[in-house]
């Protein structure tokens, strides 16, 4: 790890001031920073601690039903929240399927969210990545591409994001508001990240000195609680990065789908929300024909970025899966395995 | 630059000198502390070896820089034991071969304690093994933890409802 200067602020917007200067980098948990760090994978020169940065670690929930989570939130305590988990089970299953408990423990809210890729090529120093050293080439071009992009990659790079959080955020309209150096600033999380095209180096619309202060969820999204699911499909049960994911949310009434959201992980370098499949299913009857029709509109534009053209075809299933057991009915209780495409679920699908 | 850092290990108050931002708390423990039951297998937050209880809360002690924690409530596997009375997480991993070589044993007992304090587990062993899939055994001793943590979790609901009695 390179040598750095450590820096605790008191306040945001002396935080903020710290963080303005080129070099600097945000300390929360650190559990995807220190990792990088002992990598060589990035070298901030100095780290503006904000873990101890106070009114950042609060729920609080308004009367419409919807909430403000704070930034520095721990995931685990996020999903363990008894009236979270009400409100938004999607949510909760998501984050439960994501690393491992000692790590949820600790990663907070706003981390999660700028968590980098796990792409293997940006992790080894040794090869070439054009988001770690801009215009150095892409060596996972052409290199091992399992777990590459299908949707909305460039050239320049191949990578996914890796959170489990952000897609059904991302499905359910989450805003992230951020504090910088001109004042606060509201952005929704579908906007929030940049797609690589020829900048890899820049995957969000952050500013430099920047913070994330908290994410909302509006009221509105608390309507399809009823039927919410999150599947990930991965190599290991548990503790594993998505190979692919989606998260579904239905509203029905008497069998008809008044509105649908839906999004995917493990596909692109951002948690992709597929509004033409969203539309695709409203007003019609929950069932195959429609997921179906629904998952093929939604990886219409997918493209293999090497030997991962399967991950098309898993991602229409998952999509089709996590549809049809979110029709069924969220589970009254937590599954054992959250978030696993495997384990038993009220309700017969027979048809995926 | 020089930083100051006071940290309450396993009960007793301890005020150190950090010459250097970079410690983490794992190294801290092992190197400045000699706390060398919190192991240090992938330092990299995977393998779950050095996890430990910050204000109850287990964690990776590889990933928490300990500068970052001044203040901090930490417990570690030297912690748990009242003098020659083994904890019951302890007594359970015995009693159900939950180890073999033992190298992880430090940070499967932490975690199994801290996994136990959440209380989502109930008795379900599915649940266990899921709370403790952050701890890694390459001697593969899981059926003897997962036994050993769901002993262990009846042994403290046996103990409470004494209390309460």
């Amino acid at each position: 790890m390179n040598r750095f200067d450590y820096i605790r602020p008191a306040t945001v917007s002396e935080a903020v001031a710290a963080a303005s200067v080129p070099g600097s980098a945000y300390l929360a948990a650190g559990t995807n920073l220190i990792d990088l760090m002992k990598g060589g994978v990035v070298r901030p020169e100095r780290l503006v601690d904000v873990s101890h940065l106070p009114g950042l670690d609060g729920i609080e929930h308004f009367p419409d039903g919807g909430l403000r989570i704070g930034a520095l939130v721990r995931n685990a305590d996020l999903a363990h929240d008894a009236d979270f988990a009400a409100r938004f089970p999607a949510v909760a299953e998501a984050l439960l399927s994501g690393a491992s408990p000692q790590l949820r423990n600790a990663a907070t809210v706003g981390g999660n969210l700028l968590q980098r890729t796990r792409c293997a090529y940006f992790y080894d120093v040794a090869s070439a990545c054009n988001k770690r050293t801009p215009g150095a080439g892409c060596d996972a071009r052409g290199g091992q591409t399992r777990l590459q992009a299908v949707l909305g990659w460039s050239e320049a790079c191949i990578a996914t994001h890796p959170s489990d959080f952000c897609v059904p955020l991302v499905a359910l309209d989450a805003i992230v508001e951020i504090e910088g150096r001109s004042g606060r600033r509201d952005v929704p999380l579908e906007s929030f990240y940049r797609l690589p095209g020829d900048t890899p180096e820049r995957e969000s619309v952050l500013e430099a000195g920047e913070l994330i202060l908290a994410v909302r969820l509006p009221g509105t999204a608390a309507a399809f609680a009823g039927h919410a699911r999150y599947l990930k499909v991965r190599d290991r049960t548990s503790y594993a990065f998505a190979i692919v994911s989606a998260a579904a949310a239905l509203q029905i009434e008497s069998g008809r789908i008044l509105q649908a959201r839906l999004a995917l992980g493990g596909v692109a370098l951002k948690p992709w929300r597929t509004r033409a499949a969203e539309d695709s299913m409203a007003g019609e009857i929950t069932g195959p024909d429609t997921f179906r029709r629904a998952a093929d509109i939604a990886l219409a534009d997918a493209q293999p970025s090497g030997d991962n053209a399967f991950k098309i075809e898993l991602a229409r299933r998952i999509v089709v899966r996590a549809l049809s057991q979110a029709a069924v009915g969220t589970p009254k209780r937590m599954p054992a395995l959250p978030a696993s495409p495997f384990a038993a679920v009220s309700g017969a699908i027979t048809y995926v | 630059m020089s930083f100051s850092t006071t940290l309450t290990v396993n009960g007793v108050s301890r005020t150190l000198a950090l010459d250097d931002p970079r410690v983490t708390l794992l190294d801290l423990l092992r190197e400045r502390l000699d706390l060398t039951g919190s192991k240090k297998g992938c330092d990299r937050g995977q393998c779950g070896a050095c996890t430990v209880l910050v204000d109850g809360r287990r964690i990776n002690s590889c990933l928490a820089l300990a500068i970052s924690h001044d203040g901090a409530d930490i417990l570690t596997i030297e912690g748990v034991a009242h003098g020659e009375q083994l904890h019951p997480v302890q007594a359970a991993f015995i009693a159900h071969d939950g180890l073999q070589c033992g190298f992880c044993t430090p940070g499967q007992i932490m975690s199994a304690i801290g996994l136990i304090q959440e209380g989502q587990t109930g008795h379900d062993p599915e649940r266990v093994r899921e709370g403790m899939s952050g701890n890694l055994c390459r001697c593969g001793a899981y059926s003897g933890i997962t036994a050993a943590v769901l002993e262990a979790q009846l042994s403290f609901e046996e103990t409470e409802r004494k209390q309460v009695a």
